[in-house]
């Protein structure tokens, strides 16, 4: 298209040739800068206690973060193309909940009857399912009905934990199909099953988010929305999309919360939407949209699971966990925006 | 070339010297100076990324140079970050809009300098009223200032700066989002607080306006400084000269007549008949009234008119990015279906839009993401994008539109303005649109590269496909075959090629080119 033009390419192009490989290696490490705070959790797990260093506490730390990190990868992709999701932390309880009232007889000696309107096999499929429609109101709400994200993702995050309570009736499920329950329960090669699908998805979620053109579209909606749509991109389509995946997700995180625990808790992820947040950012997405890694999100996730885990082996009472919590926050964010260079705002 | 480095009796009103600025491994400045004296109006000039508005940021007080000295009136420049002493000394316009969308207009304009005490809303919307209308703007002051138009947002821009009352105030490209009428009211408000004795700093791609409005000029080349003088002693072939670091030419624009004797040899861009771009009825309402129109392959059509004239409306509802209340467009005989921008890409309608902060540019994205966003779907099979392509292609845009970036991976925000809006052209150009629809595509863009990437659209009609040039730059139309002038969204003359500039200047203004009984007028 351009054989037209003759056009001077003069102005020292070979200098920039030279500039360009230094800055080209300083944006690909802003993904790692939280590496150095996990190496440093782990010196300082590994002098507080020598169980830290076992395998099996190490799987059990990584256990204890898959749930979550799929609900920070959902939070990761919707903020990324410039929206916001409180109402993951809702998903993850009500969504297997209505499946299990879907699914389950309407009577027989549990404590929980359902309707069974599907056969129980299909109580996975079903769950993901009540997670996609959830998201695809979000959607609605925030896409046609031009409401604010946050205050209608607020909403839905009470009103969806109401309706868990109501279903529920307020008390945990404590029987579960075993089909619903295997894959929170199961191992696979000396590892939870959840930490092999958790990684599993984060590597396709990478994948498609670095290299398929729908997920580079993210980035571009999250950046500058009319610009986006100027330059072709569906924008309210793969917003839409965006949003009940991550309902989608947050549900099959309530699947393997439900197997890992062996019950559908009445406060399954009651409050977790500050950690979802707090793993989200420290792990470089900015919550203006347009900014971020999958990879960075799930480091932000190891840096927090870890920092419990070490406080504890420490043998800190749990009433400090708090305070721990919010102080390691606000240093790892500290410490992952050295990491990145100027990017101060 | 260069005389007068001022012998320094009285303080100027700004001197810098020996300015260094680096960003990561470009250097932005290199040892520049300059030098404004009190009541002069003097201007900055350069090409794209020469490196004035890091000079203007450096004066501003919003970047602290790496090495050199700041003073304003013979006393050192304050703190960084001591606002309120900066602006106390220099009032600025920035290149990029520095106004806050989602407030009223009236609290743009007195932003941080409310009075003491309460709040009074309605004095102080007042008060905004009043001061628009010193530059002809007709906005309700309580409007959101998202809502503004390009042009409004501008004025809002250079109202607040100029009321601060500083003594020396920088403009940097600010009649690059205006039209005539627009910068002949800048133009009156500026001479009245010359004359008053304030000091400009003021920088402009349209070397006629520093003809017009400064007495002195410094120009810029690759982050240095190559010259200053006094207007009256440098011709514009020489300023030309300085600026690009090459021995004057014949200074010859783009010329639709030219172009097409020079190409009428090898491409029979003239005689094809066949319309690519068909608008039948084309109207929407509140914009502009129903109009038909053709383009033809090898054609480049203008679509002249002032920010009123509705021509804007019509680039973007032919792009889809607004939906035709009536009428239909059709490429190359196949309708386009209203209001889709992906249609209207598949239809081979590439687009260049007027605000490339607001429409072009995914800003904290590198420039190989930016020019290639709108071709995503050739970078790799099955929806993939290979990084590798995507830089090469990134690569081969920056080479032909000779984009100054350090390389693909670079973030786009890094680039200096007119370097932004070649990146916009590159993506515009990079599915090879059939039709390619710019809406003032050279703004902000540098006397050189302003030519070269005229040519770039000429090139696309010379090629077979066909172009439109929605603009009311004279230097923009001149690359059309056809010009078609627009006020209040009304057809009101056509030209051929050869328009002289009176007729089509006051067809923009609304009046009839009739009068005169010219050639070309409404066939
Ligand atoms: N924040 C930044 N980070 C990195 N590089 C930058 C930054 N700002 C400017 N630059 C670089 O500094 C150089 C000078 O840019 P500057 O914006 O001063 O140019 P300019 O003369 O104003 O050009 P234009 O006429 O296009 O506005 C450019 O090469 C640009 O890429
Ligand atoms: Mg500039």
């Amino acid at each position: 298209m351009s054989e037209t033009t003759e056009l001077t390419p003069d102005l020292a192009v070979p200098g920039k040739a030279r500039a360009a490989a230094p800055r080209f290696q300083l944006s690909r490490y802003r993904d790692l800068s939280l590496i150095p705070v996990i190496f440093v959790l782990g010196v300082i797990g590994f002098i507080v206690s020598p169980v830290f260093l076992t395998s099996d506490n190490l799987i059990g730390v990584l256990q204890q973060s898959s749930e979550l990190s799929l609900l920070v990868l959902a939070e990761a992709m919707i903020l990324i193309c410039g929206r916001m999701d409180l109402s993951l932390e809702s998903t993850i309880g009500v969504a297997p909940v209505i499946a299990m009232w879907l699914v389950l007889p309407s009577s027989g000696p549990a404590t929980f009857h359902g309707i069974g309107l599907f056969p129980t096999w299909s109580s996975i499929p079903v769950c993901l399912a009540v997670g996609l429609v959830i998201g695809a109101v979000n959607g609605f709400l925030i896409l046609k009905l031009r409401v604010n994200g946050f205050i209608a993702t607020l909403g839905m995050l009470t009103m969806l934990r109401g309706l868990q309570d109501g279903v529920a009736q307020g008390k945990s499920i404590v029987a579960v199909p075993a089909s619903f329950s295997y894959l929170g329960k199961t191992e696979w090669m000396g590892a939870p099953a959840a930490v092999w699908i958790c990684l599993l998805l984060f590597v396709i979620g990478g994948l498609a988010l670095g290299y398929l053109r729908h997920g580079r579209a993210l980035y571009a909606i999250g950046g500058n929305t009319e610009a986006a749509r100027a330059a072709g991109i569906r924008v309210d389509r793969i917003t839409w999309i965006v949003l009940a995946l991550g309902g989608l997700i947050a549900a099959f995180a309530g699947v393997l919360y439900a197997g890992h625990y062996g019950a559908i808790s009445a406060t399954q992820g009651d409050g977790w939407i500050f950690q979802v947040f707090a793993a989200t950012v420290i792990g470089g997405v900015s919550l203006n949209g347009g900014r971020g890694t999958l990879f960075g999100a799930l480091t932000g996730v190891v840096s927090l699971q870890l920092v419990v885990n070490v406080t504890t082996l420490g043998g800190v009472p749990p009433l400090w966990d708090k305070f721990l919590y919010g102080a390691i926050i606000i240093v790892a964010l500290i410490i992952s925006r050295f990491a990145s260079g100027e990017k101060q705002d | 070339m260069s005389n007068g480095q001022a012998s320094t009796p009285p303080p100027a009103a700004v001197h810098a010297e020996g300015v260094v600025k680096r960003f990561g491994p470009t250097v932005a400045l290199d040892r520049v100076g300059i030098t404004v004296a009190v009541g002069d109006s003097h201007a900055l000039v350069g090409r794209n990324g020469a490196g004035k508005s890091t000079l203007v940021s450096v004066l501003t007080g919003l970047h602290a140079p790496d090495a050199g000295r700041v003073a304003f009136l013979g006393e050192p420049a304050p703190a960084p970050g001591d606002t309120a002493a900066w602006q106390a000394r220099v009032a600025c316009v920035y290149q990029k809009s520095m106004v806050v969308p989602d407030l009223t207009v009236a609290e743009n304009l007195f932003l941080n300098r409310f009075e003491r005490g309460r709040i009074r809303w309605s004095r102080l919307r007042a008060d905004a009223a009043r001061l628009l209308a010193e530059y002809g703007v007709d906005v309700d002051p309580a409007t959101r200032a998202a809502d503004l138009t390009v042009e409004q947002g501008q004025f809002v821009e250079i109202a607040r700066a100029l009321s601060f009352g500083a003594r020396f105030i920088i403009l940097d490209e600010p009649t690059a989002q205006l039209d005539a009428a627009g910068i002949e009211r800048l133009f009156t408000k500026l001479r009245e607080l010359q004359q008053q004795g304030v000091a400009f700093l003021f920088i402009s791609h349209h070397l006629q306006e520093v003809y017009d409005l400064c007495s002195t000029v410094t120009v810029y080349r690759d982050a240095r400084h190559i010259l200053t003088a006094p207007v009256a002693d440098l011709g514009k072939a020489d300023l030309v000269a300085a600026m690009t670091g090459e021995t004057a030419q014949s200074a010859t624009t783009w010329h639709a007549r030219a172009a097409v004797a020079g190409n009428a040899a090898e491409a029979s861009a003239e005689p094809s008949d066949a319309a690519v771009l068909r608008a039948e009825a084309l109207a929407l309402e509140g914009a502009f009234q129903p109009i038909d129109f053709a383009v033809r392959a090898g054609e480049v059509l203008g679509l002249a008119g002032a920010t009123a004239s509705g021509n804007t409306a019509l680039g973007e509802t032919l792009v889809g990015l607004r939906r035709a209340t009536g009428g239909r467009a059709s490429v190359d005989g196949k309708d386009v279906r209203p209001g889709s921008v992906p249609h209207a890409l598949n239809a081979g309608i590439g687009y260049v839009p007027e605000d490339r902060h607001r429409q072009g540019l995914v800003l904290g994205r590198s420039v190989a993401e930016n020019a290639t966003l709108t071709v995503t779907d050739q970078l790799g099979p099955y929806g993939t994008v290979l990084p590798s392509r995507t830089r090469a292609f990134a690569q081969r845009m920056i080479d032909s539109l000779d984009i100054k970036t350090s390389g693909p991976a670079q973030p786009v925000s890094d680039l200096s303005g007119g370097n932004q809006q070649k990146v916009v052209i590159a993506r515009a150009l990079a599915r090879d649109p059939r039709v390619l629809v710019a809406i003032r595509p050279t703004a902000g863009v540098d006397v050189k590269s302003k030519d070269a990437l005229l040519g770039v659209v000429r090139g696309v009609a010379d090629r077979g496909d066909a172009a439109v040039i929605v603009s009311d730059e004279l230097d923009d139309l001149r690359v059309c075959d056809r010009v078609i002038a627009l006020f209040h969204g009304r057809v009101i003359a056509e030209f051929g090629s050869g328009w002289n500039d009176r007729d089509l200047v006051s067809a923009m203004e609304g009046l009839p080119a009739g009068a005169g009984g010219d050639k070309g007028a409404e066939e």
